[in-house]
Order: structure tokens, then C-alpha cells, then sequence
């Protein structure tokens, strides 16, 4: 029998607000535990939560950035639990109303087609705090740095038949929502964690099969690990005549496995109810059409643009639009050389290749994006060739100023006067004779590649500098 | 000194008759004589009370005129005040003494308002007799043997003993009015969202309300101006403008409609507080209101309602007390869940326990839709029957409670039979609205409170009337036997 997978996924998505989403305490990470907690985060007697307006506009933005409706008015709710990260016992996150409804997803595949998934609805929570099971003997350590932090979980369709679409749409959504600036997407910090619902049935068929949920997982790589291993499980249980278990599972990275996680499966009641220290969330027009208007350009609107606008290839259009600030970058050096091809071609071979063996990001590259418009404006007004360059381009990586300044101080410039040339000439082929008897001696066809060897002696002589162009238009003439 | 209205004081201050430090001193030597026999006052700090009444009388004598300086006040042990414990008349916080103020407690304090301490109250504000106390049960004045209403209790109290000239209250279903008409003083429970919440230690979210106890309409007028207004950091307060509370006291009260609801006059009622009641309405009717005979058809329906949302809410507003971060954390946990249950069990007194356990069975999986989501269902038409009424009448008037103050340990084993003295004022705080009680005669030798009701925000007219009433009767100016004893 034939099995089919069915992944639906829920993100938690940390928005990137300056202050909790319900008290005025920072969200920086990697502060020393317990200094970034007021009494509203430690749930002290009395306190209160006041909602963060920035995460508001936050989750609206992905709203609108997916297409989906926004909940005029949505509520927010108490989750009740106990935890000792969970300081007031419950968590406020929203149940009924969510802010944003339904809405579609379109992911681009590795093989150029497209695949649309829906989104089930995104809703606002505050995240838990961290316990510390290590280095207190015994005990455990409470971190309420991060307790109060806004996510955005984003909960999609039962819609993905493969780990690659899974960890497409992820890489989809890490770009969309660092685009709109929502969300560093961090995942090493934890910015975008996923929990993923997978699933298998006999192919052709509509019901779902039993699910396990796997929580957690912090990487792209993980997820289709995780994917690959969990669906292997359930495939070999099923095979051989067994049921899956509905469990919770968490996967070992170190292991590359995934384990059930042994809590007693009782079924949590949460008791939601809406969360009384809060007013509902009400929305005229006038905001989400402000909140509209405020969007920046999305990914896949600005790949169409650069494979329309710059008529680059799909597959250009797709790396370069890949990263909000890789599409400006692009966009800043074409629009200083005006030559958006050759821009595309050295920012995506020369910048990347050297920002990759550097192992740097973007964002600490040393030749900022105009520089690199100045070097390409060189080559195609001719003062140098696309070989020099590449060495100009090593010189500024280095820091040792502009083009101008790198291409004059080298005394780099292309030779193109004809005289100084053709003086050149002369002198290789008096140096060359037996070649300049092979070449006579041959016929067109082969006249063409031994041509290549006096261009070389021409460009050598001339330390590079020399004129291609003008070199084969010389050469071509003299030798016939 | 201690029979000197809140009016009398400031202007007495004012006026250089006596200095803050004077009756600071006055009414902590009371504290100290009487309170033994009252247990009004879980904490009272001499040295803190002092050192504040000498600053604002150095503060006079550099010509600073807070609206409320140098005034001594007593604060219900619900509001958090830095550096001093808030218990909330519980096991759980005895230990607990908040790094901040409560909003209103920096009201207070911008004000130039002298703190003589914290009162009793039932635990977590939860009963109408302050006998849950885990400081022990308050004494009414007027007979120790009877409970002071709760649970406001001490606050009511003390006032009426005179230990303070006003004390601040809470009232999540009667908890200002009940204890106020208890004791004979006049009590406020503002609209909901008029006072903030913040600081305050959450009973039931959408329900709580603090608001002024003092002698008279006038003096709780005075103490509402500096506690009323919107504060950013409760989402729930209003942003409705704030008037001048006393600026409307004198107004005439004829053209006035007041509203007598049949249900309030009903089965249950004692006779001699009806009858007090009535007196009080003929009285009104004297000053130029009309009486208007009207029905609240959902009168029955509060006190079920009541029961799901406020132990509702309250189940999960007392998770955070887990033993975790503060409060009383049981000796030498085994694991979470002994940390958890043996703190909890250890913490909590019963009513406290028993209304956590109703509202967590409320609020469970299958039972939500037939109780909370009913409740808040029903709590709309009885806040729809109110603005029904008030579309004919300008105030809904009626008794405070169903009689006088019952004796001490009388309803201890029938927490229903206790339910039910909330009758009257449950379904004040459900629709939001504005209620207060006034003294308005006396049934068994003991107060009897005339509730008055207002619209939304109405505080305004409800101190008017209840103004006009104290100007024309002295009710309000009766003291238990206990401070007249004392008091030569």
C-alpha cells in the first residue's frame, strides 16, 4: 500500500516589539535571568497587563501580508495552567476571536512551480518564562526574561504532503515576516519555533489518520529531519499492522530522533475564558487600511518586479528577493551602475561568494552597496574590464577605498589608445614568428583559436590592462 | 477629635486649629485603646503613621495645600503599599510587603493623605461578615458581639468606632455597602472602572470597584476627587472625565425620581429595617422626590449569576499565588505538586478554597457554555433591566441589606444563608453601576443603610442625594455606645 503524509504546522512566531505585550519590560535577549521582569511579569498581587499597541499592529501586518481577514473585534483569553514559568497561572492568548482569520500562503518550490497552503488563523500570546533544570542540584531555576514576550502563532491547514514543502513555506514565512520587520526570525534564539502535526494515510484517501504533534523545533534542517523520521516511525508501525499513538513527541537533534515525551497524556482542560483585564481588540477601516498602506513591498510582489523590471531570470528574481535587505542591496548597485544584469551577476557571485568563504552577513559587508554600483559603472564605461575588477573588487573588500580611488592608485585603467596598442601589437607579433607562420598557414576555423594566444601576449604585455575588444579588433586587422 | 468630619479636619487644618501630628497621635492612641475590642486593623504602623504627619505639617508650614494633607485616612489591606505588608487578611501574603504602591495609594499620597495603617477584611475579600479572616473576625462597634459586614469589615469599623475619620473600601458584590450600612457610616462603590484597579489584589476582574467609607455623603465626595480617574496602567478604568464631586451636594432634590423596586421590599426583608427604610424614602419625598414604584424583574436571577463569574474568575486570579515568588511557600517541598497543594491548602482558609473549587468546576471543559458563557449572558439582561428602569427614574432606592447586623459565628456553617445577604448589592456590581449606602435609622439597636443606585458615572447625583438626606436627618451622626464611652 501506498501512504500519503499530512503535515499541518503551528509557528511561534516572537514579534520584534521593543516591550513585552503586556508590560513595559525589554525583550532583548540574552540578558542575565531575571533583569528584564517587572512585577506585571513576576504576576506580582495587583498588576495588571496593558496591551502593547506595537505587537497589535505587528500581527495585523501578517494579516494583511497573507491576505487574510482581520477579526474586527478579537478577544483575548485566559490559558490556565500551572507551571512555575507561568507566573500568574494562566497565559493570555486569544481562543475565540483571534486577530487574524483565515488566509492563503503561496510557496515557491525548489523546481520553480508554486504551492498554496491556507492559513487557519494567527493569534497573539505572551510567552512563558524558562525553567533551569542545570546547575541548581535538586532544584529549578526560574528565567522570567522571556516571560511576556509577544508571539504570533501562526496555525496553517492540515495542507503539506512532503518535509520539502513544510520547510519550504517556513523559509517562505521567515522571509515574509522579515520583510514586513515583524519579526527578527532569529531561530538560533528561538524567534520562530515550529511545532509540526504529521500525519499518514492510504493514499487516495480523505480521512486524516492519527496524529503525533512534535514540539519545538528550531531550525530548518530539524524540521525536515524531524519530518523524515517521524513519518519513517509511523510508516513502520503502520505497515506492520499497528496504530499510532495521538502523543506530544520532541526531537532530539543530537540523536535525530523523535521521542514521546512521556508526559501522562491526560487531556489538559485549559478553562479558557476571556481574560478580564482586558478590553476586546476593536478595529475600524481607517487603521488596517493605515496599517495597510504602511506595508513595505512583499517578497513575492518584489520578485515579479525584478524578473519584470530587470528582466532577470526566475531563478535570479528568487535569490535576490530572497531577504528584504539582499533585494535592497541588489536594487541600490543596479540603480548606480544602470546595468541591473551585470549588477545581479556580481552581487550574486562575486558579493555572496566572497560574504559566504568570509562567513559573514549582509549586514557587516564591508563594500557597501553604491561602491559596488561605482566598480560596475567602471567596467561598462570601459575604464576597466570585468577581469580587473574582480581584483578592484578585492582591494575594496579589503578596504582600500573606492573604485576610483583603487583603479588610480593601481594605475588599473584599461589601455584603449589605439596607437599605445597597436605598438603592442607589433611588438608580439615580431616576438612570435613561429606562430604568426602557424597562423597564416591555417585555415579560418582554426585562424580564430590561435588568435586567442596573441590576445593573451597583448594582455600580458599590458598587465591586463589592455582593452580586450579593441585588442581582437587590432589584432584581427594587422595579422590579415 | 476623632467625632471631626473629613470637611471639619481640613478645614480645621487649614485654619491651624490642630496640627497633623495632633490627631495623628489622637487616633493611633484610640487604635491602640479600642482596637482590642474591634480587631479593625491588621497592621498599624505608629513610627511610619508619625513620621508622615510631621512632614505634611512641615509641608503646610511651606505652603503646600494637597487637597488632603496632613489627613488621616486608614487603607482596607487589599490596596499594596511599598514597604508595608498587604496581607489581604491571608495566610498566603502574611509575609508579602509590595515594592509598590496601588495607584489609589499614590493618589492618596500625592494628596498629602497620612496613612494610620492597613484594615481587616475577609480573605481575598471573599464574605459579607469578615469572620475569613486569617487575622481573626472584626467586631461591629455598636455591638461586639455582631459581625461587622464584610468585607470591608475593618474599614467600616473603624470608621465607625472613629479609629479613622475615612478609611478606603472594596466591593466586588456589596463589600463597601454591606459593612458600611453595618456599621452607619455612609459607603461608595464607584462605577465600575471609575477607581483603578491596579494594585489592588484582584477578587474577581470584572466585578472589583474601590471606593470611599467615611461619616457622610460630603466626606466620601472629598476622598472620590482624589480617587477617581482614568490611570493608563488599567485597561479597564474609564476614560470618563472626572467631575468635582462636591460641587453638586447642595443641589435642590425636587424633580428628582426616585425608583422603589418591589423586589427590594419583598420576602426576607426584616420589618423594622423596612420600615426604617420607608421612613427614609418619606423623608426623601419631603426634600422634593418623587417616588416612583418600579420592578427589577431580574432581581433573583443576581445572586446565581454572582456565584458563577466572581469564583470564575477568581479561581484563576488566585493562580499566582503558587509559592513560588512570594507569599507562603510550604517547608520543604518533595516536588511541584507537593509545592503546589501543601501551599495552597496551607495558604487559602476555607471560603477561599471553596469558591476556587466553584469556579474552576465553572469554567471546566463541558460546563463552560452552561455557566460562565450563561452567566455573562444573563449578568447583560439584568444591566438591561437597570438602564430600563433608568429611563423612567433617576435613582434606585431601596435597603442595603435584608437587616441589621447578624451575631458573630450565626451563618458561619451556611455559606448560602450568607449568600443571600448580598441580595440587594450583588447586581449593582453585574451591571457596573454606581450604588452607595447611607444610615438611615437603626433596627435592633443596630444600623440599618438605605442603598441608593445610580446610573453610570452618576456618582455625582447619588452624593447629592445622600447629601441632601444627612442634611436633613442625623442618622448619619449617630455613634455606637462603644466610642461614647470612651470618648470622655
Amino acid at each position: 500500500m501506498s501512504w500519503e503524509m499530512v503535515i499541518g504546522l503551528e509557528v511561534h512566531l516572537q514579534l520584534a516589539t521593543q516591550s513585552k505585550i503586556f508590560s513595559g519590560s525589554a525583550t532583548a535577549f540574552g540578558a542575565p535571568p531575571n533583569t528584564q521582569a517587572n512585577a506585571v511579569d513576576l504576576a506580582m498581587p495587583g498588576m495588571l497587563p496593558v496591551l502593547n499597541a506595537e505587537a497589535v499592529r505587528f500581527a495585523v501586518m501578517f494579516g494583511l501580508g497573507v491576505g487574510a481577514e482581520i477579526g474586527k473585534r478579537s478577544v483575548f483569553d485566559r490559558k490556565n495552567y500551572f507551571y512555575p514559568d507561568l507566573p500568574k497561572g494562566y497565559q493570555i492568548s486569544q481562543f475565540e476571536q483571534p486577530i487574524v482569520g483565515r488566509g492563503e500562503f503561496v510557496i515557491p518550490l525548489a523546481d520553480g512551480s508554486t504551492h498554496t497552503i491556507g492559513i487557519t488563523r494567527a493569534h497573539l500570546e505572551e510567552d512563558a518564562g524558562k525553567s533551569l533544570h542545570e546547575d541548581f542540584q535538586g532544584q529549578t531555576g526560574i528565567d522570567l526574561n522571556r516571560a511576556g514576550t509577544p508571539l504570533l502563532e501562526i496555525v496553517t491547514e492540515p495542507d503539506f504532503r512532503s518535509a520539502e514543502q513544510a520547510v519550504a513555506y517556513l523559509k517562505s514565512l521567515h522571509s515574509l515576516v522579515t520583510y514586513l520587520g515583524i519579526s527578527d526570525g532569529n531561530m538560533a534564539e528561538g524567534s520562530m519555533r515550529c511545532d509540526i502535526n504529521l500525519s499518514l494515510r492510504p493514499s487516495g484517501t480523505d480521512e486524516l489518520g492519527t496524529r503525533t504533534e512534535i514540539k519545538n523545533v528550531n531550525s530548518f534542517r530539524f524540521v525536515e529531519r524531524a519530518i523524515r523520521f517521524e513519518s519513517a516511525r509511523q510508516l513502520d508501525i503502520l505497515e506492520d499492522g499497528g496504530s499510532i499513538t495521538q502523543e506530544t513527541r520532541l526531537y532530539d537533534a543530537d540523536r535525530d530522533e523523535t521521542r514521546s515525551m512521556r508526559s501522562k497524556e491526560v487531556a489538559n482542560d485549559y478553562r479558557y475564558f476571556p481574560e478580564p483585564d482586558l478590553l476586546p481588540v476593536v478595529f475600524d477601516d481607517a487603521y488596517i487600511e493605515a496599517v495597510r498602506q504602511s506595508l513595505p513591498e512583499l517578497p513575492r510582489d518584489k520578485r515579479q518586479r525584478f524578473a519584470d523590471e530587470y528582466e532577470l531570470s526566475d531563478y535570479d528574481a528568487a535569490v535576490l528577493s530572497d531577504s528584504r535587505e539582499l533585494a535592497d542591496y541588489f536594487e541600490t548597485v543596479a540603480k548606480h551602475c544602470g546595468e541591473a544584469k551585470i549588477a545581479a551577476n556580481w552581487v550574486q557571485v562575486e558579493l555572496l561568494g566572497q560574504l559566504n568563504k568570509a562567513d559573514l552577513p549582509l549586514s557587516e559587508c564591508p563594500v557597501p552597496a553604491p561602491a559596488l554600483g561605482g566598480l560596475i559603472a567602471r567596467i561598462t564605461d570601459g575604464t576597466i574590464s570585468g577581469k580587473i575588477a574582480k581584483q578592484v573588487f578585492e582591494a575594496m573588500w579589503n578596504g582600500e577605498g573606492d573604485a576610483d580611488a583603487i583603479i588610480e592608485a593601481k594605475g588599473l585603467k584599461q589601455v584603449s589608445d589605439t596607437g599605445e596598442l597597436e605598438s603592442m601589437i607589433d611588438e608580439v607579433i615580431a616576438e612570435s614568428p613561429d606562430q604568426l607562420a602557424q597562423y597564416q598557414a591555417a585555415d579560418d576555423g582554426k585562424r580564430k583559436k590561435l588568435v586567442g594566444y596573441f590576445v593573451g601576449q597583448v594582455m600580458k604585455r599590458s598587465k591586463g590592462q589592455a582593452n580586450p575588444q579593441l585588442v581582437n579588433q587590432l589584432l584581427a586587422k594587422k595579422l590579415s | 477629635m476623632h467625632d471631626l468630619s473629613l470637611a471639619d479636619i481640613i478645614s480645621g487644618l487649614q485654619a491651624g486649629q490642630f496640627s497633623s501630628t495632633e490627631l495623628t497621635q489622637g487616633y493611633l492612641a484610640r487604635i491602640d485603646e479600642l482596637d482590642r475590642q474591634l480587631n479593625s486593623f491588621i497592621t498599624v504602623d505608629h513610627k511610619a503613621a508619625l513620621a508622615s504627619a510631621e512632614q505634611a505639617d512641615q509641608q503646610r508650614a511651606a505652603g503646600n495645600e494637597a487637597a488632603l494633607l496632613g489627613v488621616p485616612i486608614a487603607h482596607k489591606d487589599i490596596f499594596c503599599t511599598r514597604g508595608v505588608r498587604t496581607s489581604c487578611g491571608s495566610r498566603m501574603l502574611d509575609n508579602f510587603v509590595p515594592p509598590y504602591d496601588a495607584t489609589l495609594i499614590q493618589r492618596f499620597n500625592a494628596s498629602g493623605a497620612v496613612s494610620l495603617g492597613k484594615t481587616n477584611m475577609d480573605e481575598f475579600a471573599m464574605g459579607s461578615s469578615n469572620e475569613n479572616s486569617f487575622y481573626g473576625a472584626v467586631h461591629n462597634p455598636w455591638d461586639t458581639d455582631r459581625v461587622p459586614g464584610g468585607s470591608s469589615g475593618g474599614s467600616a469599623a473603624a470608621v465607625a468606632a472613629g479609629l479613622a475619620p475615612a478609611a478606603t473600601g472594596t466591593d466586588t458584590g456589596g463589600s463597601i455597602r454591606q459593612p458600611a450600612a453595618f456599621c452607619g457610616i455612609t459607603g461608595l462603590k464607584p462605577t465600575y472602572g471609575r477607581v483603578s484597579r491596579l494594585g489592588m489584589v484582584a477578587f474577581a476582574s470584572s466585578l472589583d470597584q474601590a471606593g470611599p467609607m467615611a461619616r457622610s455623603a460630603q466626606d466620601c465626595a472629598i476622598l472620590l476627587n482624589v480617587m477617581a480617574g482614568q490611570d493608563p496602567l488599567d485597561s479597564t478604568s474609564a476614560a470618563e472625565p472626572v467631575p468635582d464631586y462636591c460641587t453638586d451636594l447642595d443641589a435642590p432634590l425636587s424633580g428628582l425620581r426616585i425608583g422603589l423596586p418591589a423586589e427590594y421590599f419583598g420576602e426576607g426583608l426584616d420589618a423594622t429595617t423596612e420600615q426604617q427604610i420607608r421612613a427614609a424614602l418619606q423623608e426623601l419625598e419631603k426634600l422634593g422626590a418623587t417616588l416612583v414604584d418600579i420592578s427589577l424583574k431580574t432581581t433573583e436571577l443576581a445572586i446565581p449569576t454572582y456565584y458563577i463569574v466572581a469564583p470564575a474568575e477568581a479561581s484563576t486570579n488566585l493562580s499566582r499565588f503558587d509559592g513560588v515568588r512570594y507569599g507562603h511557600r510550604c517547608e520543604d517541598p518533595e516536588d511541584l505538586l507537593d509545592l503546589y497543594t501543601r501551599t495552597r491548602e496551607e495558604g487559602f482558609g476555607d471560603e477561599v478554597k471553596r469558591r476556587i473549587l466553584v469556579g474552576t468546576y465553572a469554567l471546566s471543559a463541558g460546563y463552560y457554555d452552561a455557566y460562565y458563557k450563561k452567566a455573562q449572558q444573563v449578568r447583560r439582561v439584568i444591566r438591561d433591566d437597570f438602564m430600563t428602569q433608568f429611563e423612567q427614574v433617576d435613582v434606585i432606592a431601596g435597603p442595603t441589606t435584608p437587616g441589621p447586623a447578624f451575631k458573630l459565628g450565626s451563618k458561619g456553617n451556611d455559606p448560602v444563608a450568607m449568600y443571600l445577604e448580598d441580595a440587594y448589592t450583588l447586581a449593582v456590581n453585574l451591571a457596573g453601576l454606581p450604588g452607595m449606602s447611607i444610615p438611615a435609622g437603626t433596627a435592633d439597636g443596630c444600623p440599618v443603610g438605605l442603598q441608593l443606585i445610580g446610573r453610570h458615572f452618576d456618582e455625582s447625583r447619588l452624593l447629592n442625594v445622600a447629601h441632601q438626606f444627612q442634611q436633613a436627618t442625623d442618622w448619619h451622626q449617630q455613634r455606637p455606645s462603644l466610642s461614647q464611652e470612651t470618648a470622655a
